[in-house]
């Protein structure tokens, strides 16, 4: 049984059908990665995951348990975690509240501080800036930010929205760097992406996404080297 | 062995009694000798004026919860104000006729009267955190200026209400005859509901700020008030962060229009004021929330100062009263170009200069 399974799924933003009928399954323990252009609908099957958006119609399971329509703040509770695109850090607050808002729904104080004390040795930038104000950082630590305080939930799936958004090339490529030690530390991740060059090299598996359709469904690898995802999304090179 | 880590963590009873009890004794402590030595120095007009700037404490900070923590926009604050200080008021003037006879103030310092007053308190308070409960309950649907909008129509309606009830009954023999629902529909009108006794001192003043300021304090500091701040912040990412954003700004919404209703009370007992519905209308919603935007969304030491300096203010510039209200939308345009934060932001006064806090505090 997959991890995550989406079957049919439908979304509607008043007359705008946004997700036309997507099937998509994520196994346990893998990258899996959905890739495509603007407006393709890539954003909105990830909230519609966690919750933030309502499908119209479809099935969502999450380890077997439909999940379609719950609030997102249960789906936190059954180890779903969303790090939003844009980032969507708390700006006024400090580096160390967000943190202490991604673990707001768990009480057990010594696995938070173990977690916290991960995630800062996953993101060692963030240990200096604890008392920072979050909209202070730069793009690259706010993004970090964004996942450290993702993974303070302890989800077991992990939904990424756009991580490399608007970050250098350097900052990018340590960003997929620590995408990777999060997952062979044995959390499975659902990774939206438009630099899908990047996105396919760290991912198993790799889902095409065209105006709200799945049109390709591939192993990254195979992905990497069709050319048609090649002279659509990789540059042609 | 993680749940022995766990429980070697949480603190114990003699590190939580004095920091819950603490801070609750130690403002009863400053009320009373506000009461006891400064107010004989002083004289009745700085009496008064120190539970008006108390009165606008406790409205500022309690809208602070709303529209400076949360990040709702409600401008009908002196609508919650208005039912606390009716129910209130009502409470203690209706049943003093009964308990005594006469709505004269009875007993002194912790005497019969006193308490009645107090239970009129948090009758009051209760009550206009059910309203609070009513009004929070759009929230869920509206944002910005629509939620304002709602806010404002709630304390108008209101006050068209209250300017709708019957003359107050002051003959013993009838309010003995009438039934609770007259009495309820009887206070005042237009005219306003005179007659209720002058209960409220600078100690009860002072007490209830003192609360309201420990609760404001430690809600900022836990990880409750970090939710409430996670909504002003970003309201997607708060969900994401699993927290119930709707269950938040009700909680908000409640817990500040029940303090706005205790003010409303102790406005209601204060000397040399009437409770009228004019007086509690959109002019006095939108003083305490100038108050707000002048101290800083957020900062609880900022509304503290702010409703100070504007309460003492219109005191110092008798003379130039009719220039109020220009002072006023002057000092928000300026305030909104130079400093939208407010004076002092999210942080409070201590906190100036470097940043702040972070939440975590070191427990034994």
């Amino acid at each position: 049984m997959a991890m995550l399974e989406i079957r049919n799924l439908d979304v509607h933003y008043g007359a705008i059908h946004a997700l036309k009928g997507v099937s998509l399954s994520v196994e346990a323990g893998q990258i899996v990665t959905l890739i495509g252009g603007n407006g393709a609908g890539k954003t909105t099957t990830l909230r519609a995951i966690s919750g933030l958006l309502r499908p119209t119609s479809g099935e969502i399971l999450f380890e077997g348990q439909p999940i379609h329509g719950r609030p997102p703040h249960e789906l936190v509770r059954l180890g779903l975690a969303h790090s939003p695109e844009g980032r969507g850090v708390f700006a006024n607050l400090t580096v160390d509240e967000n943190l202490d808002l991604g673990a707001y729904t768990r009480s057990d104080k010594a696995g938070i501080a173990a977690d916290r004390d991960r995630a800062l040795r996953l993101f060692p930038r963030l240990r200096e800036r604890l008392q920072q104000a979050a909209g202070t950082l730069s793009g690259g630590e706010q993004q970090m930010l964004a996942m450290a305080r993702a993974l303070l939930a302890r989800p077991r799936l992990l939904l990424l929205d756009e991580p490399s958004l608007g970050l250098a090339p350097q900052v990018v490529r340590t960003i997929f760097d620590i995408i990777r030690e999060i997952n062979a530390a044995g959390t499975t991740i659902l990774l939206v992406e438009q630099n899908a060059h990047m996105a396919l090299r760290v991912a198993h598996h790799g889902y095409v996404l065209e105006v709200g359709r799945i049109v390709m469904s591939e192993r990254a690898s195979v992905l990497a080297a069709s050319d048609d995802v090649r002279k659509a999304y990789l540059g042609g090179h | 062995m993680l749940s022995a880590r766990a429980s070697a963590l949480r603190p114990g009873l003699a590190w939580v009694l004095p920091r819950a009890v603490g801070p609750l004794v130690a403002g009863v402590v400053v009320a009373f000798l506000l009461q006891l030595v400064v107010v004989p120095i002083l004289g009745p007009f700085y009496e008064k004026l120190m539970m008006d700037i108390g009165i606008n404490c406790l409205l500022a900070v309690s809208l602070n919860l709303v529209n400076g923590f949360t990040g709702q926009f409600s401008i009908g604050h002196a609508g919650f104000m208005a039912v606390g200080g009716y129910v209130a008021g009502a409470v203690t003037y209706y049943g003093s006729f009964v308990l005594w006879g006469s709505a004269a103030v009875h007993g002194g310092f912790l005497g019969g009267g006193d308490l009645l007053f107090l239970l009129g308190c948090v009758v009051g308070g209760l009550f206009a955190a059910g309203a609070g409960y009513l009004v929070g309950l759009p929230s869920l649907r509206l944002r910005g200026d629509y939620l304002a909008i709602v806010t404002l129509g709630f304390g108008e309606i209101l006050r068209v209400l209250l300017q709708q009830t019957g003359d107050v009954i002051f003959v013993p023999a009838q309010i003995e005859q009438a039934s609770a629902f007259t009495l309820a529909t009887s206070l005042g009108g237009a005219l306003g509901f005179s007659g209720i006794p002058f209960y409220t001192t600078v100690f009860w003043v002072y007490v209830m700020l003192g609360l309201l300021l420990v609760v404001a304090y430690r809600l900022k500091e836990s990880s409750e008030g970090r939710a409430f701040l996670s909504i002003r912040e970003n309201e997607i990412a708060a969900e994401a962060m699993g927290i119930d954003t709707t269950k938040y700004k009700v909680r908000a919404f409640v817990l500040a229009a029940f303090f706005a209703g205790i003010a409303g009370a102790l406005f209601a007992h204060e000397t040399g004021t009437t409770l009228n519905p004019r007086e509690l209308g959109f002019q006095k919603s939108f003083d305490i929330v100038i108050m707000v935007v002048l101290g800083g969304m957020g900062s609880i030491s900022g509304a503290l100062l702010a409703a100070g300096l504007l309460t003492i203010l219109p005191e110092l510039l008798r003379e130039f009263s009719d220039w109020r209200l220009v002072v006023y939308a002057v000092t928000l345009i300026v305030m909104m170009r130079v400093r939208p934060q407010g004076l002092f932001g999210i942080r409070e006064i201590w906190e100036l200069g470097r940043p702040r806090r972070g939440a975590q505090e070191k427990r034994p």
